[in-house]
C-alpha cells in the first residue's frame, strides 16, 4: 500500500494507506482528528470542510493521496493552544451552534470566506458563501451573525479583545 | 464568577467542545478490536426471500461474520416493537405488523435489512456484501398511499386491507349537527407531504459485549437512551436491563428520527457478541434516507363549518396516514393523539370529528419528525381558517380574532383543555413587527419589479410537556411521560445534576444549570449537567416533544426542594437555630432577622463532613432525586407572519420576511429559546418550499439524496423577526412551556397561506418548489382564469 | 469505493501513456464529479490517474484577445483571476456560481469539460463563446466536442490541456439552480462576437449542453432580451422529472435565456 504524507496543523503526518482512503478518513481514523465530521455522501452538506494549503475543502471528495506534500488546517489546529480563534469565539459569542455537528465545517469555512472576502461582510453574501454547508438546527439565523461578527473580529488591529494580527483571543473556559 | 438567572441569554456551556472539535459523537469512538458492520438492504420494494447464499461473501477477505433473519431466529430475538396500542373504532387493538431486525420472509421496503456483514474494514464489509447472493421472489408494491387498501398486494399477508387501523376523535352526530346548521362550508384537500429528517449526524452505534461480566454496552445515537435500553432488553430480549448500558454521547441533532429503537443498533449489540468483538455501525446519508423514520404523509379531506357571522361551528376532517412498512417504536399515536387533540387550533369550535385510517406501504416506517402530528393538524386548522376568511370576504386576521379562545381554561372537544394563553396578544404583537398595515404598500413595489407578493398567518397552538403518564396510558401508551432528576451535590460544594432528558442540539447542558445556579445561588460553572448514560443516570424517558423543559427541568426543581429542605436542617445545626427560621437565598442560609449565615459549599461539606449533625436524625451527604409527572400537557402557542415575493417567470418564491411572536411561558434562557424557534421555522419553510420524499411506482426512493432532496440553504432563508408574550404555564412550578417544535408547527401553513395570497389561488401543494408555482399559475393564475 | 490502483504521474505524456495501458483507467483531476461516484460505488475503474502532480497544467494567461486557461486551473483561480476579470467577465461570474465554495476550490476546469455533465456550468460557456478545446493530441471546437450526457470526442488517453476562450465582451451566463443538488436546473451562456451570436443551455436538455439555435437565429435580427418574448425550446427535448416537467424546464429555458441576452447586451 502506498504512503502518504502531509502535514496536518504544522506537523507531519504519514501512513501506510488504502488507495480509496479519503482524506477525512485518513484525519479522523489514522490521525483520530475526530472534530472533522462526515454527514453526506454527495460532497454537499460541508460538515468535513477543512483547509488544504489555505483553501477550505470537503475532506470527503479527496483522496488522502491527493493532499500528498500538502498542507492541512481542521478545527482542531484553529486558534492556538488554550487561544480560541476569533470566529469559534463568535460562534460561541452568537449561538451559532446547536447540536455542533455541522459547526467544525462551518466554522472552516467562514474562515476561508473571510481570507477571499475580507472583514467586512455583508449577510447576502455570507448567505452566498455558506452554500457548501448545511445546518439542520439553527436556521443559519445565528451562524450568518456568528459569520459577519468573527469576521470583524479576525481584522487585524482589532480594538477590545483583539492581540493583533493572529487574531486571537484567551479562551473564555 | 457570579450566579446565572433565570431569563438570561447566557452563553452556552457546551460550546467549547463543539467549537473546537472535542465533541464525541458515536462515531468518534473507537474501541480495540472494533469490527464494522454493513447492512445488506434490500433494492425492492416488496419480496419474498427466497434464499440468501453468503458462502462466496464469507471468504472474501478481512470478513469476520454474516447474519441473517436466520441467525436472529435461532437466538429467538424478538421483533422491534410499537409501543403505543391504539383501539380501533370496534375496540380491537392496532394491527402490527411483524418487524424483525433483519429480514425472515420478506422485505416490505427499499432499504429493508437483509443481513449484516461484519468485516475488519468498512470497505472490505461492502466488498462482501455485493457478493452475497439473494435469491428474490419480487412481489408487486404498494407505494401509493391513496390506493394502498384497495391494493391487492399485502404488506403483511396477516393484515387485511393494508389497514393498521381505523380510529376517531370527537363527536360525530354533534359534528354532522353543526354542519347541518352551517351557513358556510369551507373544504380543502390537504396532502401533507413526507419528509426525511436528516440530522445532520447520520445514525450510528457501537455495540461491545463484555464475556466477563456477560454484560453489553451500546454507544448510539439516542434521544433516549433508557427507553432503548428497556425496548432491546423487554422486548428484543438482547440481555436483561441491568446487562446492557447503553450510551448517547453527543448526538448530533435528532429531531424525532433518533427517538425510535432501529434495526441496526440492535444488530450491533447482538452481533458483538455472535462475534467476540465490538461491532460498529455508522450510516451513510444515503443509508439515511432509506432507513430513517420518514415524517409527515397524510392526505386529509377538511372541511370548516360557520354561521352567517363567521363563527366557527364545527370541524371535520378525515385523514389517511402513511405508516410505512412497519409501525415504528411511536408511529401510532402521531396520527391520532398527537394529531387529532391539535385541530382545534387557538379557537373555540362547539364540534369537531377526525377519522383516520393508519395504512401500510412499502416505503420506510413513518414516526415522529419534530412537530410530530402537531405540523399536520395546524396545517389543517390553518390552512382552513385562512381560506374560510377568503371566501368570506373577511381580513384573515380578523377572522381569527372572532374565533379565538379567551377563557381559561379552556376544554375542546378533543381531549384537550388549553390551561392559559393570550391569543390576541401574540397576533396582535406580530401584526405590529410584521407592520402589516405597511403590506400593501410592498405589495405595490413588488409589483412594479414584475414579481407577487403575499402575506400568510400561522395563529398555532401545539400540545408538549408530554405527558401526565396516567392520561397518555389511558390511550394507549406502554410508558409514562414523567421525567426523572438526581442533584448530587459534592462535598466541595459544587453540583452534578443527573437527568434523563438528552440534549442533542437543546442546550440543556445549560439551560439546567442555569436552573440550578439560580436556585441554589451558586456561579454557573460549578454545575455540570450529566447524560446519556444508563449507567450513571436514573432510568428516564429521554427528550421529544418539547419535554425536557417543561418535564425534565421540573424535576429537578422536584429535587432541588429536596436538597434545600435537607440543607436547611443541616445549616439549623450548624447556625444554632431552629430549622423554621432559616432561610435560604442567593447561596445564603441565614438565621432570620440576624446576621449569621453560612454559604451553600460550607453546609455541603459539612453535609459529608457528618461532624456537626446528629446522624440519627438527618443522613450525611446531600443528593437527592425526584421524579415529576406532568399534571396536564402545556399549551405553547404563538403567531407567525410570512411574506413571500414570487417571480412568476420562474415560479421561485423567496421568503421577504418572518415575524414570529411565541408564546412559551417562562423563558430560562432567551437566546436559546430563539435559536430553537429559528431552527423550527426552517425545516418548517424546508417542507413548505423545498422537502418531499418522493418513491415512485416501484417503491423506489426517488429522493435518495441531497442532489434530489432540498434541505434548506442559508440563501433559501432569511433572518427571522422575533418577538415573545407570555402567559405562565399554571401546571409546572416553572411556568415553562416548551419552545422545541414551535417553527416547525407554526411554519408551512404561513408559508402556503402567503403564497396563495399572492397568487390568488388555493390549489398550492406543498412543496411549493419553483416549477409547482409554476404549474399552478399555468392551471390556475390570471392567465389560464382569463382563459375560462 | 471499490479498490483502485492509483497513479501520480508528473507529465502529461506519462499520465496518457497510464490511463491508455490501464483495463479500465480513469483521470483524476479535481475530483468533485469522480471521488463522489466512486464512493457511491457507481463506477469500478481499476486504475486512478492523478493529474494533481502534473506541472504547467493549471494557469490563466491572454494573448491578444484570446484567454488561455489551464485544465487544471481550479473554479475558485478563475472566478478571482483579474485577467479573466478583465478580459472575461461572463467566465469568472460563471465560475463563481459553480458548485459552492469548496467545491470551486477543487474542481477544476479540464475536469468540468472532459466529464461534460448535463447540469454542469462550463460546457455551456465552452459552447457559447465557441472555445477551442486543446488536448495532447489536437485542438477540438466546442461546436465538435460535446456529444451528448457524459460525452465527448475525447479519445481513450486523450487528455484536455488547456482551454483557448475568444475574450468577448459582450457575455454573460445566467443559471437557474437546482433546488436540492444547486447544478443548473437550467444556465444559458450568451455571448455575441461581431456577427457570431451564441446561445448555449445547459441544465434542461435530455442530449446535454446545446445551442439554442432558433434563439440564435432570432437575436441575429436584433440582440436583445425583448427578441426571445414567448419563445422556447420543444419542451419534448427536455428533462422531465420530480423537478420539473419538461414543459417547465422548456419554459425556463427561455426566461433564462431572455436574462442571459439582456445581461450580455448590456455588458
Amino acid at each position: 500500500m502506498p504512503i502518504v504524507t502531509m502535514t496536518v496543523n504544522g506537523r507531519t503526518a504519514s501512513a501506510d494507506i488504502d488507495p480509496r482512503t479519503l482524506l477525512v478518513q485518513f484525519l479522523r481514523e489514522n490521525l483520530m482528528l475526530t472534530g472533522t465530521h462526515v454527514g453526506c455522501d454527495t460532497s454537499q452538506c460541508g460538515a468535513c470542510t477543512v483547509h488544504l494549503d489555505g483553501d477550505a475543502v470537503k475532506s470527503c471528495t479527496v483522496l488522502a493521496l491527493q493532499a500528498e506534500g500538502c498542507a492541512v488546517t481542521t478545527i482542531e489546529g484553529l486558534g492556538a493552544p488554550g487561544l480560541l480563534h476569533p470566529m469559534q469565539e463568535a460562534f460561541r459569542e452568537h449561538h451559532g451552534l446547536q447540536c455542533g455537528f455541522c459547526t467544525p465545517g462551518m466554522i472552516m469555512a467562514a474562515v476561508d470566506i473571510v481570507h477571499r472576502h475580507g472583514n467586512e461582510l455583508s449577510e447576502t453574501l455570507i448567505r452566498h458563501e455558506l452554500d457548501g454547508n448545511i445546518c439542520r438546527c439553527t436556521g443559519y439565523h445565528n451562524i450568518v451573525k456568528a459569520v459577519a461578527e468573527g469576521a470583524r473580529a479576525m481584522a487585524p488591529a482589532m480594538g477590545a479583545g483583539g492581540t493583533g494580527s493572529t487574531g486571537l483571543r484567551t479562551a473564555a473556559e | 464568577m457570579t450566579v446565572t438567572r433565570i431569563g438570561e441569554a447566557v452563553r452556552r456551556k457546551e460550546d467549547h467542545r463543539f467549537i473546537t472539535g472535542k465533541g464525541q459523537y458515536t462515531d468518534d469512538i473507537f474501541r480495540p478490536r472494533q469490527a464494522h458492520a454493513y447492512f445488506l438492504r434490500s433494492p425492492h420494494a416488496h419480496a419474498r426471500i427466497r434464499s440468501i447464499d453468503t458462502a462466496e461473501a464469507l471468504a472474501m477477505p478481512g470478513v469476520v461474520a454474516i447474519l441473517t433473519g436466520k441467525e436472529l431466529a435461532e437466538d429467538k430475538l424478538g421483533d422491534l416493537i410499537c409501543g403505543w396500542m391504539i383501539h380501533d373504532i370496534h375496540g380491537q387493538p392496532m394491527k402490527m405488523g411483524s418487524h424483525p431486525a433483519l429480514a425472515k420472509e420478506k422485505v416490505r421496503y427499499v432499504g429493508d435489512h437483509v443481513a449484516v456483514v461484519i468485516a475488519e474494514q468498512l470497505d472490505q464489509a461492502k466488498d462482501a456484501a455485493a457478493a452475497i447472493a439473494v435469491d428474490y421472489d419480487v412481489l408487486p408494491a404498494v407505494a401509493e398511499l391513496a390506493g394502498a387498501t384497495d391494493s391487492a398486494t399485502l404488506v403483511h399477508d396477516e393484515i387485511p386491507g393494508n389497514l393498521a387501523f381505523e380510529w376517531h376523535l370527537g363527536d360525530a352526530a354533534a359534528t354532522e349537527r353543526a354542519f347541518a346548521e352551517a351557513r358556510h362550508v369551507t373544504t380543502l384537500e390537504i396532502v401533507n407531504n413526507r419528509l426525511i429528517p436528516n440530522a445532520m449526524e447520520p445514525r450510528a452505534a457501537i455495540g461491545e459485549y463484555d464475556s466477563g461480566n456477560d454484560a453489553y454496552t451500546l454507544w448510539t445515537t439516542s434521544q433516549n437512551p433508557h427507553v432503548a435500553r428497556l425496548v432491546l432488553s423487554a422486548f428484543v430480549g438482547i440481555a436483561p436491563e441491568h446487562k446492557l448500558r447503553v450510551i448517547a454521547p453527543d448526538v448530533g441533532g435528532g429531531f424525532g428520527s433518533k427517538i425510535f429503537i432501529y434495526a441496526e443498533e440492535t444488530v450491533c449489540a447482538w452481533a458483538s457478541k455472535r462475534v467476540g468483538r465490538p461491532v460498529k455501525w455508522t450510516g451513510d446519508r444515503s443509508e439515511a434516507f432509506l432507513s430513517d423514520a420518514h415524517g409527515r404523509d397524510h392526505i386529509t379531506t377538511a372541511e370548516l363549518a360557520m354561521d352567517e357571522r363567521g363563527k366557527i361551528l364545527g370541524l371535520r376532517v378525515k385523514t389517511r396516514a402513511n405508516m410505512g412498512a412497519y409501525l415504528s417504536t411511536f408511529a401510532s399515536s402521531i396520527p391520532t393523539y398527537l394529531y387529532a387533540p391539535l385541530l382545534s387550533g387557538q379557537y373555540d369550535i362547539p364540534a369537531i370529528h377526525a377519522a383516520v385510517e393508519a395504512v401500510y406501504t412499502t416505503t420506510a416506517p413513518v414516526d415522529a419528525y419534530r412537530g410530530a402530528g402537531r405540523p399536520e393538524a395546524t396545517f389543517v386548522i390553518e390552512r382552513l381558517m385562512e381560506v374560510a376568511a377568503r371566501e368570506l370576504g373577511v381580513d384573515p386576521a380578523d377572522f381569527r380574532k372572532r374565533n379565538f379562545v379567551r377563557k381559561f381554561p379552556h376544554q375542546t372537544p378533543v381531549i384537550m383543555a388549553y390551561d392559559t394563553g393570550d391569543y390576541r396578544a401574540s397576533l396582535d404583537k406580530a401584526m405590529k413587527i410584521a407592520d402589516v398595515k405597511g403590506f400593501g404598500r410592498r405589495r405595490r413595489h413588488s409589483a412594479r419589479q414584475g414579481k407577487l407578493r403575499g402575506l400568510g398567518y400561522s395563529c398555532y397552538i401545539e400540545a408538549c410537556g408530554i405527558a401526565p403518564s396516567q392520561a397518555v396510558g389511558s390511550l394507549g401508551a406502554g410508558v409514562g411521560l414523567w421525567e426523572s432528576a438526581e442533584v448530587r451535590v459534592n462535598p466541595t460544594g459544587n453540583v452534578e445534576i443527573l437527568t434523563g432528558s438528552h440534549s442533542h442540539g437543546q442546550g440543556h447542558e445549560t439551560t439546567f444549570a442555569q436552573l440550578v445556579s439560580d436556585r441554589l445561588g451558586i456561579p454557573i460553572e460549578q454545575v455540570t449537567v450529566v447524560h446519556g448514560d444508563t449507567d450513571k443516570v436514573q432510568f428516564g424517558m429521554g427528550t421529544y416533544g418539547s419535554r425536557s423543559g417543561a418535564v425534565g427541568m421540573s424535576a429537578i426543581v422536584k429535587a432541588l426542594d429536596k436538597v434545600e429542605a435537607k440543607a436547611k436542617k443541616i445549616a439549623s445545626h450548624l447556625l444554632e437555630a431552629s430549622v423554621a427560621d432559616i432561610e435560604f437565598r442567593d447561596g445564603q442560609f441565614t438565621v432570620a432577622g440576624t446576621d449569621r449565615s453560612i454559604d451553600f459549599a460550607s453546609v455541603a461539606l459539612n453535609a459529608y463532613v457528618a461532624h456537626k449533625f446528629p446522624t440519627s436524625e438527618i443522613e450525611p451527604g446531600l443528593k437527592e432525586g425526584a421524579f415529576y409527572d406532568p399534571v396536564n400537557f402545556t399549551f405553547p402557542a404563538g403567531t407567525h407572519i410570512c411574506e413571500v415575493e414570487i417571480d412568476p417567470e420562474t415560479g421561485k418564491t423567496t421568503i421577504a420576511s418572518w415575524t414570529a411572536v411565541d408564546d412559551f411561558g417562562v423563558v430560562i434562557n432567551p437566546m436559546i429559546v430563539e435559536g430553537q424557534v429559528h431552527g423550527g421555522i426552517a425545516q418548517g419553510v424546508g417542507q413548505a418550499l423545498m422537502e418531499a420524499a418522493s418513491y415512485d411506482r416501484d417503491g423506489q426512493l426517488v429522493t435518495g439524496s441531497f442532489m434530489d432532496y432540498a434541505m434548506p440553504r442559508a440563501e433559501d432563508l432569511p433572518s427571522f423577526q422575533m418577538g415573545f408574550t407570555q402567559t405562565r404555564c399554571p401546571s409546572n412550578p416553572l411556568g415553562i412551556k416548551g419552545c422545541g417544535e414551535a417553527g416547525a408547527i407554526a411554519a408551512p401553513p404561513a408559508v402556503i397561506n402567503a403564497i396563495t395570497d399572492a397568487l390568488g389561488t388555493e390549489a398550492v401543494p406543498m412543496p411549493a418548489t419553483p416549477s409547482t408555482v409554476w404549474e399552478v399559475m399555468r392551471a390556475f393564475g390570471p392567465a389560464a382564469r382569463a382563459a375560462e | 469505493m471499490f479498490a483502485f490502483t492509483y497513479h501520480r504521474p508528473s507529465s502529461v505524456r506519462r499520465a496518457a501513456a497510464l490511463v491508455a495501458s490501464a483495463e479500465d483507467g480513469k483521470l483524476l483531476a479535481g475530483g468533485q464529479t469522480l471521488l463522489p461516484t466512486l464512493k457511491l460505488r457507481l463506477a469500478a475503474p481499476g486504475d486512478l490517474v492523478d493529474l494533481g502532480a502534473v506541472p504547467d497544467l493549471s494557469g490563466i494567461s491572454l494573448a491578444g484577445r484570446t484567454l488561455t486557461i489551464g485544465a487544471m486551473t481550479r473554479h475558485a483561480e478563475v472566478a478571482a483571476s483579474p485577467v479573466v476579470r478583465a478580459a472575461l467577465p461572463a467566465l469568472a461570474d460563471l465560475a463563481a456560481v459553480i458548485g459552492d465554495p469548496q467545491v470551486r476550490n477543487r474542481g477544476t476546469l479540464g475536469g468540468s469539460v472532459a466529464n461534460n455533465d448535463p447540469s454542469a456550468d462550463y460546457p455551456a460557456a465552452c459552447l457559447g463563446l465557441g472555445a477551442t478545446i486543446i488536448t495532447n493530441q489536437r485542438r477540438i471546437e466546442a461546436d465538435d466536442f460535446f456529444l451528448g450526457l457524459f460525452e465527448t470526442a475525447l479519445e481513450p488517453g486523450e487528455i484536455i490541456t488547456r482551454i483557448a476562450f475568444p475574450a468577448v465582451k459582450k457575455a454573460a451566463y445566467v443559471k437557474f439552480r437546482h433546488p436540492a443538488s444547486r447544478f443548473a436546473m437550467v444556465g444559458v451562456f450568451a455571448a455575441k462576437r461581431t456577427s457570431d451570436i451564441r446561445v448555449a443551455v445547459t441544465g434542461a436538455s435530455q442530449n446535454g449542453v446545446f445551442r439554442w439555435q432558433e434563439a440564435e437565429q432570432a437575436l441575429r435580427r436584433r440582440f436583445a432580451g425583448k427578441t426571445l418574448d414567448g419563445m422556447s425550446p420543444p419542451a419534448d427535448d427536455m428533462v422531465s422529472d420530480i423537478h420539473g416537467s419538461g414543459e417547465y424546464r422548456a419554459h425556463l429555458v427561455g426566461v433564462i435565456a431572455r436574462r442571459a441576452v439582456e445581461a450580455a447586451a448590456d455588458a
